[in-house]
């Protein structure tokens, strides 16, 4: 299988967006932004098939839309990033527009698929050092908010007693998001990036309760369904982002059993 | 030096003047109830202690010097919200999160600071629930936690905004008799926001009473009067005093209690987005 330079692009690629997925997603599942998250992706679309109708790689136009779309909704507070009808609204417009850049250049329709669900088989090394770069800037930023965005995350009204500026640290985590999005996208596609941005995160959050245990698990976890979705894509054929979905899935109603295990208390 | 100070402080919120040309001065280790009808500036009169809100009009001080924020001097329990669904964080973690957690960078606890949060989950009685998840807790344990979390770094002023909220009678026992021994073992000044008052009498020193943009602190009986009270609520008050209670009627019904049900008788998971203005 590693004999053949485009599973070996595939892997380090995959194990890149997968860490970087795995560790942002962690706190997207602790917010309660899920939705958001995939909102962005959707909004995305858009900008990738409006960047290959000017010409430019999909990725700009993804990264270009994804980022301000997260900059909207953490800068319009937090109310509006929450409320899943107008979020709902604007996503499928988004998807609407990009079905209408497709609709003026045909000839991107093979990269449709592609864009939809990710085309990591032909990953070159351009886009593994773009992924790369990518990676460390997200995760460099979200080292660098970690503790505020946490204390903010938990407890909202102390934190900003004690000083947190809660709408920059809620605009630059979506910020981080829409990095993560873009590079998760190159890999399975904008309509899949659930798979590695919030199965296994959130099984890791029904199976530890510390933070980096939780961190570690999450980024473990989402490396091994994108690296063993590979390699079953490798020998039974079936397309790579259906392999990771199926694993995320199984992985995430494995843990399901794990939550009501817990002991309730009384009164 | 009183620890805060109003001067003819007149807050406002939009369009609204929730406090209107209002001084009074807390001394230091006084129990202070604040009490009044919603909308009367309980919890706008903390976020202005806190630093969070500049009074229009007026200067408000804390120990002598103009509010700012994380003033470590100032411990606080803001009022229950929101609660983020599924919060399996352990009672540890939680209250390690918001230690220093106004700082940049990874969140990293010492020996020094797992030290402070076991000593002051024993003051509050709470050394079992530093291993539970939030979610497994009951509303009182969980005031508990957030007690022991607001007491951390030895403050000198502590706001309690309306800690007994959605606490049944046994529970609120509790929370009232662990804050005033620990307070006044360690002589903090305590600003405790509530709708009854009946609770409270045993333990206050004075009675901060808000409404219709007033203010009026003082002793109990000097306070809870059915002349200032009228003023206070803007319509005719009843004091009835029995067997050690006392009682705020307006036509026949318990302004107090009735007053707060209506207004947070939403119950949980109701949407994040609703501001409760006091």
């Amino acid at each position: 299988m590693f004999a053949y330079e485009f599973m070996t692009n595939a892997f380090a690629a995959a194990g890149i967006v997968a860490v970087v997925s795995g560790l942002v997603g962690y706190f997207l599942v602790m917010r309660g932004q899920t939705f958001a998250g995939h909102a962005l992706s959707h909004i995305g679309f858009a900008g990738a098939t409006g960047a290959g109708l000017i010409g430019l790689a999909p990725l700009w136009g993804l990264l270009a839309f994804t980022l301000a779309a997260g900059i909207v909704m953490g800068v319009l507070s937090e109310r509006i990033s929450n409320r899943d009808v107008a979020i709902g609204v604007v996503l499928a417009l988004a998807l609407g527009f990009g079905l209408l850049f497709l609709h003026y250049y045909t000839s991107f329709a093979t990269q449709a698929t592609a864009l939809l669900f990710g085309n990591v088989l032909a990953v070159d090394h351009t886009m593994i050092a773009t992924l790369a770069m990518l990676g460390v800037i997200t995760l460099a930023a979200l080292a660098a908010i970690m503790r505020p965005l946490i204390f903010a995350s938990l407890q909202p009204e102390l934190a900003e007693a004690k000083g947190v500026p809660l709408r920059f640290v809620s605009t630059a985590f979506l910020a981080i998001v829409a990095l993560a999005v873009s590079a998760c996208a190159q890999i399975v596609g904008v309509l899949l990036v659930f798979t590695l941005m919030v199965g296994p995160p959130a099984a890791a959050q029904r199976v530890t309760t510390g933070l980096w245990s939780g961190l570690f698990v999450s980024a473990l976890l989402a490396l091994a369904e994108a690296w063993l979705g590979l390699t079953m894509a490798f020998y039974t054929d079936w397309p790579v982002s259906f392999c990771i979905a199926l694993l995320s899935a199984l992985a995430y109603f494995a843990t399901l059993p794990a939550r009501t295990a817990h002991v309730h208390a009384a009164g | 030096m009183s620890v805060v100070t109003l001067d003819h402080v007149t807050l406002r919120i939009g369009t609204r003047k929730v406090l209107a040309d209002v001084s009074f001065n807390i001394e230091a280790g006084e129990f202070i109830g604040v009490l009044g009808p919603n909308g009367a500036g309980k919890t706008t009169l903390m976020r202005a202690i806190l630093g969070l809100l500049g009074p229009e009009s007026g200067s408000v001080k804390v120990f002598g010097l103009k509010p700012h924020r994380g003033n470590p001097v100032i411990g606080y329990l803001p009022q229950l919200r929101t609660v983020l669904p599924d919060l399996r964080v352990r009672g540890r973690d939680f209250i390690a999160s918001s230690l220093n957690g106004e700082r940049w960078g990874l969140p990293s606890v010492n020996q020094h600071d797992r030290g402070m949060i076991e000593e002051t989950l024993d003051a509050v009685g709470a050394r079992d629930l530093a291993a539970r998840p939030l979610s497994d807790m009951s509303g009182g344990e969980r005031q508990r936690l957030l007690l022991a979390q607001a007491l951390i770094g030895s403050p000198k002023l502590l706001l309690l905004d309306e800690p007994l909220i959605s606490l049944d009678a046994r529970h609120q026992e509790v929370v009232i008799d662990v804050v005033h021994k620990v307070c006044r073992e360690r002589k903090i000044t305590v600003l405790f926001s509530a709708h009854e008052l009946n609770q409270l009498l045993g333990t206050l020193d004075r009675v901060l009473y808000l409404g219709s943009g007033q203010a009026v602190l003082g002793p109990v009986d000097e306070v809870v009067t059915a002349p200032v009270l009228s003023r206070l609520y803007g319509t005719d008050i009843q004091v009835l005093r029995t067997d050690g209670h006392i009682f705020v009627m307006s036509r026949g019904r318990d302004v107090e209690r009735t007053d707060h049900l209506h207004d947070h008788g939403h119950g949980h998971g109701h949407e994040h987005g609703h501001e409760h203005h006091h």
